[in-house]
């Protein structure tokens, strides 16, 4: 079903389109589906997909795997491991419609987990998610024929190959209501679609949809094998799903300097900068130079408790953010935003390389992550910290 | 009685059928309601026509077009007034990237902000003279490549206050035309070859007879306009990138 010999990167120009709501109220999918199928002409067909969060409240404290596979064989081996390696609580089918123009599907299952580590079953959080994303990519990298496409905590991907519309129907979009979501419309110009590489890209409850292309995908996925992400689905996409969970979950930094990391200020912006700012860029354009993200780019990520929008630096893809009381969105398009809020109070336009973070207000939801500090020391003992770094470093 | 339409229940292409059937059988004034996302409104139009638009239009307002005056009542997306000819349009609002791309003709006034690479390719022949007034600021590359006609940026109507006038890559591989800037703007903005100058009685007259049209569309005053010194930034050899490839 899959021949992914002859797959390649992915070059696009797409569409996306994101909502979020601060105080966790839950918002129909109708509302995401319109604004993606708003820009339905930025895509062609060959792939889109929808993020959600706040989906699973009855298994709010179980990681949920949506699992892709090609065969009923593939599926019970993921079963299998998952049995030898998580604390499975509950198991279902994706519930799916028929869809006329989509045609053998792959199979979709969902698995509530919780990882064994070592033997326990409660750890911290840290190692937790260690463990998780361990399992992740063994079940990516090893299982042919099987995928996980989502592993977050209340959260799921849903993606295939078709319109937004039509994949929205195939996985009954419309009937879920989240808090935050995420939404792309596919169009890829350099390889065949396939269902892995239909957008979002996750790992835990980070999602991220993309236009655009990452033309430094071979430096960014050197520098994430490094510390162990294995990219298995072929599409450029998938660097910047394991390089938000290196920078910001596992070294720790503070959100926005981790998008200023994947895109960084020019050389000739570092050099106008007040000392310290000076500094601080030039550290983290030296360490974080893996996690560079080169070529046209607009993002859209989001995680338990926050969407972010960001453009590469010199802006070579549209992105607009509007927001209207406690609703943020942002879309390739004002009008995508425009036809599910009509009067927004306020529109604007992203400047490049300044991500648009909306998080929500304390304790809105369960299990809520803020990356908007820097987090204590002893959270990540492991972690680079920026400020840290002997200033005997960065004379030129 | 000019011809009244309300778009929203239709795709583009059948705004644009509508539209295009219309003029052929003499309409020459339009007003289009709900406009929210149609592409490609009066693309390649060549009548005069007088057209309104309530909403957001879509990608490629007004692209090739020549002859329409297009008024719209919201802001613009990327693209609008591509390789447009002749004709205007005039936003009520702020505009996306790309504004201009490839221009040879006529007027784009906006009243608020643009985007990135605004007027990138413009170009000029004779007595074709492309011009764009931003009434706010604009993002990186304005005017990127740009071989002819006529830029003014005036940084009055901005939603950005925290931004600066222009962004980065200000007329980079700029060869020709000019770009007007109300205020003053960082020479390390500027492209490679620019240098900005005091206007000399020439520009003067330029600059007042185009703010003058763009004061009357927005009912602005032209006196506060000109309250502020400006600049021109133009190359400052004839040739800035002739010996690019022969060296």
């Amino acid at each position: 079903m899959w021949n992914l010999t002859t797959l390649g990167r992915e070059v696009s120009g797409c569409g996306i389109s994101g909502i979020i709501h601060r105080k966790g109220e839950p918002i129909s999918g109708q509302m995401i589906i319109k604004s993606i199928c708003c820009q339905y002409e930025r895509g062609n067909g060959l792939g889109a997909g929808f993020a959600a969060y706040g989906i699973y409240p009855d298994f709010k404290d179980y990681y949920a795997l949506h699992v892709m596979a090609q065969s009923k064989e593939a599926l019970e081996k993921v079963e299998d491991f998952l049995q030898r390696r998580t604390f499975l609580t509950f198991q279902e089918p994706i519930p799916t419609r028929k869809v006329k123009t989509i045609h053998n599907p792959p199979l979709f299952k969902r698995y509530f987990v919780k990882p064994r580590v070592e033997g326990e079953e409660s750890c911290g959080l840290f190692a937790e998610e260690e463990q998780m994303v361990q399992i992740v990519m063994e079940i990516n990298e090893k299982i042919e024929g099987a995928y996980v496409i989502s592993s977050g905590k209340n959260m799921g991907a849903f993606k295939g190959v078709g319109f937004p519309d039509e994949i929205a129907e195939f996985f009954r979009v419309d009937e879920y209501r989240a808090y935050i979501w995420t939404a792309h419309n596919r169009f890829p110009t350099n390889t065949p679609g396939w269902w892995g590489g239909a957008h979002p890209f996750t790992l835990l409850d980070w999602s991220i949809v993309h236009n655009g292309e990452i033309s430094s995908y071979g430096t960014n996925r050197r520098y994430l094998e490094l510390f162990g992400y294995k990219c298995t689905l072929l599409t450029d996409t998938e660097v910047v799903a394991y390089a938000l969970d290196l920078l910001i979950r596992k070294l720790g930094l503070p959100l926005e300097l981790a998008c200023k990391a994947m895109a960084p200020p020019f050389w000739m912006e570092i050099d106008e900068m007040e000392e310290e700012e000076r500094e601080l860029y030039s550290a983290l354009r030296i360490l974080y130079g893996g996690a560079v993200l080169n070529g046209p780019f607009a993002i859209l990520f989001a995680y338990n408790g926050g969407l972010v929008g960001l453009n590469d630096r010199v802006k070579l893809r549209p992105l607009v953010a509007a927001s209207k009381g406690d609703l943020y969105f942002m879309g390739s398009e004002e009008a995508a935003i425009r036809s599910i809020c009509p009067d927004p109070e306020r529109v604007w336009a992203p400047k490049a390389g300044e991500p648009v973070i909306i998080e929500m207000e304390e304790g809105a939801i369960p299990n809520q992550k803020s990356y908007l500090k820097v987090r204590p020391k002893e959270v990540r003992e492991d972690a680079l910290r920026i400020r840290s770094i002997p200033l005997s470093l960065f004379t030129s | 009685m000019p011809l009244e339409l309300e778009v929203s229940p239709y795709h583009y292409s059948q705004v644009n059928r509508i539209l295009r059937e219309a003029i052929e059988k003499g309409e020459r004034e339009l007003v289009l309601r709900g406009v929210n996302g149609h592409r490609y409104l009066l693309a390649g139009v060549s009548q005069s026509v007088r057209v309104e638009i309530y909403g957001t239009p879509g990608l490629d307002l007004g692209a090739f077009m020549r002859g329409p005056e297009i008024r719209v009542y919201g802001n613009v997306q990327d693209g609008a007034g591509n390789t447009m000819d002749e004709g205007k349009i005039i936003v009520h609002g702020m505009a996306g990237d790309v504004v201009g791309y490839a221009m040879r003709g006529g007027k784009i006034h906006i009243y608020g902000d643009v985007g990135y690479r605004v007027g990138i390719h413009m170009k000029a022949y004779m007595q074709k003279i492309p011009v764009i007034v931003i009434g706010g600021k604009a993002g990186d590359f304005l005017g990127e490549y740009m071989a002819g006609g006529v830029i003014i940026l005036l940084g009055m109507n901005s939603n950005y206050p925290e931004r600066p006038l222009a962004g980065l890559f200000l007329g980079t591989g700029m060869h020709g035309g000019a770009i007007y800037v109300r205020g003053k703007v960082k020479e390390s903005q500027l492209g490679a070859g620019l240098k900005p100058y005091p206007l000399e009685t020439e520009d003067e007259k330029i600059l007042e007879t185009h703010l003058k049209d763009y004061c009357e569309d927005f009912g602005l005053n032209l006196s506060d306009v000109l309250k502020e010194d400006f600049l021109k930034i133009i190359p400052y050899t004839h040739r800035p990138y002739g010996k690019l490839y022969a060296y």
